[in-house]
């Protein structure tokens, strides 16, 4: 061993380059505060790494981007973890950036001569977010296309310069298959080697410079290996250990193929982005400019130009009582923007994990405006096989297109005596009776009376496990209680959405025992066969939200 | 540097602390890497899970099918490639055995995957590329094919001949 490293030493000089980087002298009082900064540098070879290992299977062109990441997240071994890593370091990375930062601005360490350092730190900040927009948009699910909608759009509001931007992102006329290709450009190809020397001087300029010591050390310096190294080690091990855990237990979203004709869709931006979103909301018509481009401009340029309205001489971390109330003011500010954004924006039906087991059907699944009753009465159309002769979808069968009715016999007062005995009503007809009790026809007509040209083929490729969960609802009549779409009684809450509140678990404890889980409710308890629960959860945990 | 540091000498690490750093440098970091390393590995070397494992294609009536004689015909089927699946053209040399049963070769060379065509006159299945030769069973005859050509499963069901997926050759 000893003697490759001799070889290489002696032809490169690599060792004595390593050991000089090393064994630089560092301040008496360097020590846990400063080990934010290679935690940060870890966290970018950390995305490099899992960024590439993405690209390995990712396919960058719109649509076909999509069903890569879901093959990654489905077919591949260790993908959803790769794609976890990514993801959730990118939030990681931002937040760990921003304390170096906020480290760096409460010491004052950017004070003379180490303006440029900071400024240097300002522009990889930018990088940082650039990053999290573009790669925002490589999944291409809703989620992705309609969040590039807004930021896009956001930035087309600069004065003189916003056309050009729109334009330079392909974006003039929503999100396009051009956004897309100079987004992922930018993500893979242009800013990491940019990052990489913009590091590279960053660190170059610590060193030129030195780490800024505290005002009053004058102890003698220290080596920074091996124990400032040790430090930036347990600092870069522990950030490890959260970054892989988020990884291992967080679901990363991958919701359905972008559609944008979707209108039900709610877009939001990434939550770092959430404080911008939400202050647009204070600046209406005119003055939207103001919160969308004016604000984050002088913020921008504020933050570029701290070294040179803070011109004092370094002074003690306690003497800094301004650079504190600025910080705190400026976290305050941003959690409130926060939070606000998160509660006041309207969570979406979209289901994360159903997306990855379903096949897409864009936007709101069809069979999701249809109540339990319809999706009973669809049941018995299949059971029936209505289909054999009224084939739907245009073609001629032996009956009419049920889309087609006459309106005077678009009633259930035509359908169910014609139902139970064709002939009488249409004199000739060769259409057999349909033998169901009176309920059962009243659900058939229901959903008969729903269909379209638009919607015929989309109801009857709805899921079975949802036909099967609505015709446990009908057959406990939860209807003389709850409201689906708003059809049954109000003595209960309504099941619109009803996922978005409870989980499976909750669902299965309710219905078994319903004080246990909603005291004082006059909802008897409900046994249902293992098939039967399993059919009514799956369906009423993916009921929308009403009006969706 | 800061100029009322720079000339004196820094501090030297007692040798323990200095060693238990070390370990603690290089086990964490070594520790990191191997939870980077081998899930990426895992990721990168694992086959990905299928989504469909058999799928059986109606081809031809066996009665058209000659006995003796190699017969090359095509179908239809679906083809997972990765995140894609692909409707395309694929190719089998069918032979009908005495018994009735029938064999169907994959349409590639064991040896570098040319197509090779059945030839009547030596009575051989014969690669263009290296001139690798098979006989009607498959068995290498000459050349520098590795193994007997590949072959796909099959079943015959009323009468029909149905191609599955290529067997897993030896």
């Amino acid at each position: 061993m000893r003697k490759i490293i001799d070889w290489i030493e002696h032809r490169t000089g690599l060792e004595t380059a390593v050991k000089n980087f090393l064994y630089e002298d560092i301040p008496a009082s360097s020590g846990w505060h400063q080990i934010i900064g290679s935690t940060a540098v870890f966290f970018f070879v950390i995305q490099v790494f899992t960024g590439g290992l993405l690209a390995f299977n990712y396919a960058p062109t719109p649509g076909d981007s999509y069903n890569s990441v879901k093959y990654i997240m489905t077919a591949l071994t260790g993908g959803k973890l790769i794609r976890g890593l990514h993801h959730w370091g990118a939030s990681m990375m931002l937040i760990i950036v921003v304390l170096h930062m906020l480290q760096v601005f409460l010491y004052g360490a950017y004070k003379k001569p180490r303006e440029a350092t900071w400024m240097v730190g300002v522009v990889l900040l930018l990088i940082v977010l650039v990053f999290g927009l573009t790669g925002y948009l490589l999944p291409w699910d809703n989620r992705a296309y309609w969040g590039t909608v807004v930021t896009t759009q956001i930035s087309g509001m600069a004065p003189v310069l916003g056309a050009y931007m729109l334009r330079l992102m392909g974006a003039e006329s929503g999100v396009s298959v051009v956004t897309f290709s100079r987004f992922y450009a930018l993500h893979t190809i242009l800013l990491p080697p940019l990052v990489m020397i913009l590091i590279g001087i960053h660190i170059y300029l610590v060193r030129k410079h030195g780490v800024t010591p505290a005002v009053d050390d004058t102890a003698p310096r220290r080596k920074f290996f091996p124990e400032q190294v040790f430090k930036d080690t347990v600092g870069v091990a522990i950030a490890f250990i959260i970054l892989f855990t988020m990884a291992v237990v967080a679901d990363v979203p991958l919701g359905r193929l972008a559609d944008p004709t979707d209108t039900a869709y709610i877009p939001r931006p990434e939550w770092y982005f959430l404080f911008l979103f939400q202050t647009l909301k204070f600046f209406k018509g005119p003055l939207e400019v103001v919160g969308a481009v004016v604000l984050p401009g002088v913020a921008v340029l504020a933050l570029l130009l701290v070294p040179f309205i803070d011109r004092g001489p370094m002074v003690r971390l306690g003497k800094r009582t301004f650079a504190f109330t600025f910080a705190i003011l400026g976290i305050l500010a941003w959690s409130g923007l926060t939070t606000a954004a998160v509660l006041t924006t309207p969570p979406n039906p979209e289901e994360n994990e159903a997306s990855l087991t379903t096949d897409d059907a864009g936007g709101v699944q069809a069979w999701q405006k249809l109540s339990p009753a319809e999706l009973e009465g669809l049941n018995y159309f299949r059971k029936q096989n209505c289909v054999a002769c009224h084939p739907g979808g245009g073609k001629k069968g032996i009956g009419p297109d049920l889309t087609a009715m006459p309106a005077d016999h678009r009633t259930a007062a035509w359908l169910i005596p014609h139902f139970k005995n064709p002939s009488s009503v249409v004199p000739g007809s060769s259409m057999p009776p349909v033998t169901l009790p009176d309920a059962a026809l009243n659900s058939l007509s229901a959903f008969v009376l729903k269909l379209t040209t638009q919607n015929e083929q989309a109801f009857m490729s709805a899921p079975d496990f949802v036909v099967q969960g609505a015709m446990v609802y009908q057959a406990n009549k939860c209807n003389a209680c709850h409201q689906i779409n708003g059809i049954g009684q109000k003595l209960g809450p309504a099941l619109d959405g009803v996922g978005l509140r409870h989980d499976r678990a909750w669902l299965e404890k309710h219905f078994a025992d319903p004080a246990s889980t909603s005291p004082g409710t006059i909802m008897p308890a409900y046994k249902l066969s293992a098939a039967d629960m399993d059919a009514l959860c799956k369906y009423l945990l993916q009921l929308p939200k009403a009006g969706a | 540097m800061d100029e009322h540091h720079s000339h004196e000498p820094a501090v030297e690490l007692p040798p323990t602390r200095r060693n238990l750093y070390m370990y603690i440098i290089h086990g964490t970091m070594s520790l990191i890497g191997a939870a980077l390393a081998i899930p990426a590995a895992i990721y990168l070397l694992f086959p990905p899970k299928a989504r469909k494992e058999t799928e059986w294609v109606q081809t031809a009536d066996l009665a058209s099918l000659p006995a003796g004689a190699p017969t090359e015909i095509t179908f239809q089927r679906n083809r997972v490639d990765g995140w894609k699946v692909f409707s395309e053209k694929a190719t089998a040399w069918v032979v009908k055995q005495p018994d009735g049963q029938v064999i169907a070769f994959t349409p590639n060379c064991t040896h570098l995957g040319c197509a090779y065509h059945w030839d009547d006159p030596s009575h051989t299945f014969v690669c263009p590329c290296h001139t690798s030769s098979f006989s009607i069973d498959g068995k290498v005859l000459a050349g520098p094919a590795p193994r007997p050509l590949d072959r796909y499963m099959v079943k015959i069901d009323a009468g029909k001949l149905e191609i599955g997926p290529p067997e897993a050759h030896a």
